[in-house]
């Protein structure tokens, strides 16, 4: 039994670590919903938007080479040089800002005023299209992404062998911490901190807090809503990016990234649609939720003894069981303001 | 060219100065409802000027000209002698014209210095780098700037709620906190929209004394709108008077209360 509690607790860290690229992803969308009151669907092709350019850039791929080549009849696919990957991801996050101009000057700013549905269904557009245009300037096979993160070199390799002699000791078992996940927490912390840091005590900050409280006021004092919109989408596309960056590393560059988006649905349902705080323990809460629940109704010892029957795969349902029981009983969620409209 | 001619004496001896905005022919229509009718008149610098009428009269939508809410169709805008090109109304904003809303619109999130540091935003010159690199610099910048923001703070005597969120205060406490941060920016003009609605006599009586205090000590120009003639009639150096988006008397309060095409709108006309 006493195994199993220790067990369990690593569960609960590893879910904890998973939580945080959950929040990392629903952050993005709370940064958009509170300033625009727009619910971004695209916010998870953007990661995986992201993590392609980044890649691509970094192996100095030629963007548009499938139709560069059938058009001209070329054969280029590669520039031939491999880019550093500080220098890949500060071009990516340039991307991601040209990104947040094109989506407010070509899509939003028409669309100012417009029903929440409507902007919403405007965002699914934007998924696909992004979706497309990630497809067709990077091609669609399954990349490595070449960063420390992915070969878990960012942290000393000691750190992971600290833990397990720690626990070792403690235990007299050793815990099973990926480095990657030690390190996508400490960016994550750092990238929450500088984001509170950022709307707490800048100018912009201030900007940005006013136009997500109330537009006419923000315009009274003399807030340009279209800069603060492009600054929300590109603030909310480098969040896309860290979180592409750590899904990427864990499982590689796919598609199937921008599904990450449904996951994060319910830990909105679950910390609100318009508190950071609520994004972050939302993501936590599932994160550590599935896991465990994971772990404990495929146990034998445990769910067969309590229940006679096991299940297995949980992990599948279990975070939208979880946002439906939330939808019931608490529609606003741990943290959110009241309801006035919801997509 | 503008008249920018010397101003006048008011009856209780301010100087008033030249011409800080005109209105010139303004005509707005919705679809074909026109809600202001070839309007033309003056706001002069340091004086309190008040564009009365019953509801529906325009005052509002006069209001939301003079504050690039509204663009009108007809008729010109000069500002500071300038003619003013339409804008948005961040950028009236920008020029140091400053507003209050009828159903206050204020940052209910945040706390009511948070609010009134809004209204510092436009004489906050670092740019968004400058902010995330150069510390020293935006620091002082936050500090000299909420000084400011205490003093106004001070005058209007809030210092009491400074940190309560806006969500919190009752109705009259809002409309001064709002008033608060449209005073912040140091504005060259102030628009008040009804600054007394919905408020008791004992709130309208404050704030009564808040905006002559304001124009007195800061030497602020003010345009306020109000259907209530009486605090107005107390209140203002000049009166415009609207009615069915018509001006029908524009002139010092005694002028207009003697004006018989006000006393019609006002009381009706009696057809024995």
């Amino acid at each position: 039994m006493s195994d199993q509690l220790i067990y369990a607790s690593e569960v609960f860290l590893n879910g904890l670590m998973a939580g945080v690229l959950y929040a990392l992803v629903a952050l993005g969308f709370v940064l958009i919903f509170k300033a625009s009151g727009i619910f971004n669907f695209a916010q998870g092709v953007m990661a995986l938007f992201a993590a392609m350019t980044l890649v691509g850039i970094q192996s100095g791929q030629v963007p548009f080479a499938h139709l560069i080549n059938a058009i001209f009849g070329t054969k280029i696919h590669h520039f031939g040089w491999h880019v550093h990957s500080v220098v890949a991801i500060l071009l990516t996050v340039l991307v991601m800002i040209l990104l947040a101009w094109m989506v407010q000057r070509f899509i939003f700013k028409h669309l100012v005023g417009q029903e929440p549905i409507i902007l919403f269904m405007a965002t699914i557009g934007l998924a696909y299209l992004l979706e497309g245009v990630a497809d067709l300037m990077w091609g669609s096979e399954i990349k490595k992404l070449d960063v420390c993160l992915a070969e878990g070199t960012c942290l000393p390799q000691g750190i992971n062998l600290a833990i397990d002699e720690a626990t070792f000791n403690l235990f007299g078992y050793g815990f099973f911490i990926d480095n990657l996940d030690i390190t996508a927490t400490i960016i994550a912390i750092l990238l929450v901190t500088a984001l509170v840091i950022f709307s707490q005590y800048t100018k912009q900050g201030r900007a940005m807090r006013a136009v997500a409280d109330d537009h006419q006021a923000a315009l009274s004092v003399g807030v340009s809503l279209n800069y603060i919109w492009i600054l929300v989408w590109s603030v909310a596309g480098f969040v896309a990016l860290v979180a592409g960056i750590m899904w990427g590393a864990k499982s590689g560059v796919q598609f199937s990234l921008s599904l990450i988006a449904l996951k994060a649905l319910p830990v909105l349902m679950l910390g609100g649609f318009t508190s950071i705080p609520g994004a972050i323990v939302g993501g936590l809460i599932i994160g550590v939720g599935e896991k465990l629940f994971e772990f404990f109704m495929s146990s034998g010892d445990l769910a067969g003894a309590l229940f006679g029957f096991t299940m297995n795969a949980t992990e599948n349902w279990f975070a939208y069981v979880l946002a439906l029981i939330f939808l019931v009983f608490r529609p606003q969620g741990l943290f959110g303001e009241k309801i006035i409209e919801r997509v | 060219m503008l008249d920018q001619t010397e101003g006048y004496t008011t009856a209780d001896g301010r100087k008033i100065g030249g011409v800080v905005m005109e209105m010139k022919n303004i005509t707005l229509r919705f679809g074909g409802v026109e809600a202001i009718k070839d309007i033309s008149f003056d706001i002069r610098e340091g004086e309190i000027r008040a564009i009365i009428g019953p509801n529906g009269a325009g005052k509002s939508s006069m209001l939301n000209v003079i504050s690039g809410f509204y663009v009108p169709q007809e008729g010109q805008v000069y500002y500071k002698g300038a003619p003013r090109p339409p804008m948005k109304p961040f950028e009236v904003a920008r020029q140091g014209i400053a507003r209050t809303f009828q159903n206050i619109a204020l940052f209910e999130g945040m706390t009511v210095l948070d609010n009134v540091m809004t209204g510092r935003l436009t004489h906050m010159k670092t740019g968004l780098w400058g902010q995330a690199i150069w510390k020293g610099k935006a620091e002082a910048e936050e500090t000299a700037n909420r000084e400011i923001a205490e003093k106004i703070i001070d005058f209007l005597e809030i210092q009491a709620i400074r940190k309560t969120p806006v969500a919190r205060l009752p109705y009259g406490l809002k409309k001064r906190v709002e008033l608060a941060r449209a005073l912040a920016a140091e504005p060259s003009l102030l628009l008040l929209d009804e600054p007394m609605a919905g408020m008791n006599v004992e709130e309208k009586e404050d704030m009564s004394r808040f905006i002559l205090d304001v124009n007195d000590e800061f030497g602020t120009t003010i345009a306020l709108i109000e259907h209530d003639m009486g605090v107005v009639m107390d209140l203002s150096d000049r009166v415009v008077v609207m009615d069915y988006g018509k001006k029908i008397g524009d002139g010092t309060p005694d002028d207009v209360r003697n004006n018989q095409d006000v006393i019609d709108a006002y009381l009706g006309v009696s057809h024995d």
